[in-house]
């Protein structure tokens, strides 16, 4: 049951993320540009209802419907790996012009070149894994 | 009904993507697409190179199914509930990706120069198209989150370690346009 959830939170995530254009390779490079309002109005959105339901969830201490609390744990304090990290995810992104959502959704769309771009992000994933103890974070 | 069928506006899309971050917290989950990612290669077998994919992947087991979900969901949106999936971009972005050889902007969802069959035999397309995946790998498990779970679920909890992701996302992003894609387009 709870499987069909998740299936059905993601099929409409999916239709979401291809719906709205954030998965086309276009609207990442307009946004670097400053073309267009339309994906800062996307994450702007979304992160301003998110702060009034998240600050919500907090102050009534709003349970989950298992009954758990709802949490969301702090990341560790630093600023090396969120800066460093952040600048070469924000590289291959607009190269790509994907993000590891709208890969997923580019692949069911039947964009087959992606498929190159997700298993290099799977390896660079490894490659974080094994390099992690010599880098600064 | 038509609108569905229409590109939907930032209004729509982006509280939506908020009701699904929160739909996920509210059953207990958290957000966060790119740790499939970290999943994916302790299935292949990264944990007997590396300690840092030896952790229990079942527990991520639900992520995956939203992954496959993104996939179907993908499939749905561009074959029952797209008429035309050209982007309807600023003239002016159209006009600059024209004359870099980006022809298809303005009448298509993705570019031919790398996301037609086509790119797959061309070896300028394939080595971008890795180089691209790689950082946004690396750079994803780095920093601690993607898209998703920084600028989404990390900024509306008001996390700092969040908008400092943010921010390296759009300095390398910046980066990217203005300064490497005039070297290689």
């Amino acid at each position: 049951m709870r499987s069909i959830i998740y299936l059905v939170i993601g099929i409409f995530f999916g239709i979401v993320l291809f719906k709205s254009e954030a998965a086309s390779w276009f609207r990442i490079y307009e946004m670097f540009k400053f073309g267009s309002f339309h994906m800062y109005g996307i994450i702007g959105s979304a992160v301003t209802l998110g702060i009034i339901l998240v600050q919500l969830i907090k102050k009534y201490n709003i349970k989950s419907v298992y009954g758990e609390p709802v949490v969301i744990p702090p990341k560790a304090r630093s600023i090396k790996r969120y800066l460093f990290g952040g600048i070469l995810f924000g590289l291959g992104w607009a190269l790509a012009g994907a993000c590891p959502g709208p890969m997923f959704v580019l692949l069911g769309a039947g964009y087959l070149p992606i498929f190159i771009v997700i298993v290099s992000a799977i390896f660079g994933t490894f490659l974080y894994g094994a390099l992690k103890d010599k880098l600064p974070h | 009904m038509n609108w569905i069928y229409d590109p939907w506006p930032w209004y729509i899309s982006g509280p939506l993507i908020t009701l699904i971050m929160v739909t996920l917290l509210m059953i207990g989950k958290r957000f966060g697409m790119s740790s499939n990612l970290r999943t994916l290669c302790t299935i292949c077998g990264a944990d007997k190179a590396a300690d840092f994919f030896k952790f229990d992947w079942k527990a991520q087991r639900w992520n995956l199914i939203v992954v496959i979900g993104v996939i179907i969901g993908g499939f749905i949106a561009n074959n029952f509930l797209s008429n035309d999936t050209s982007v309807d971009l600023n003239p002016k972005v159209i006009t600059d990706l024209q004359a870099k050889g980006f022809e298809s902007a303005g009448t298509a969802y993705m570019p031919d120069m790398l996301f037609s069959n086509g790119a797959l035999t061309d070896p300028k397309a394939l080595t971008l198209l890795i180089i691209g995946g790689l950082l946004v790998g690396f750079g994803a498990r780095y920093a601690g989150g993607c898209t998703s779970g920084h600028a989404i679920s990390g900024l509306s909890d008001l996390q700092i370690p969040s908008l400092i992701a943010v921010i390296g996302f759009f300095i390398g992003g910046l980066v990217m346009i203005h300064f490497i894609f005039p070297l290689i387009f």
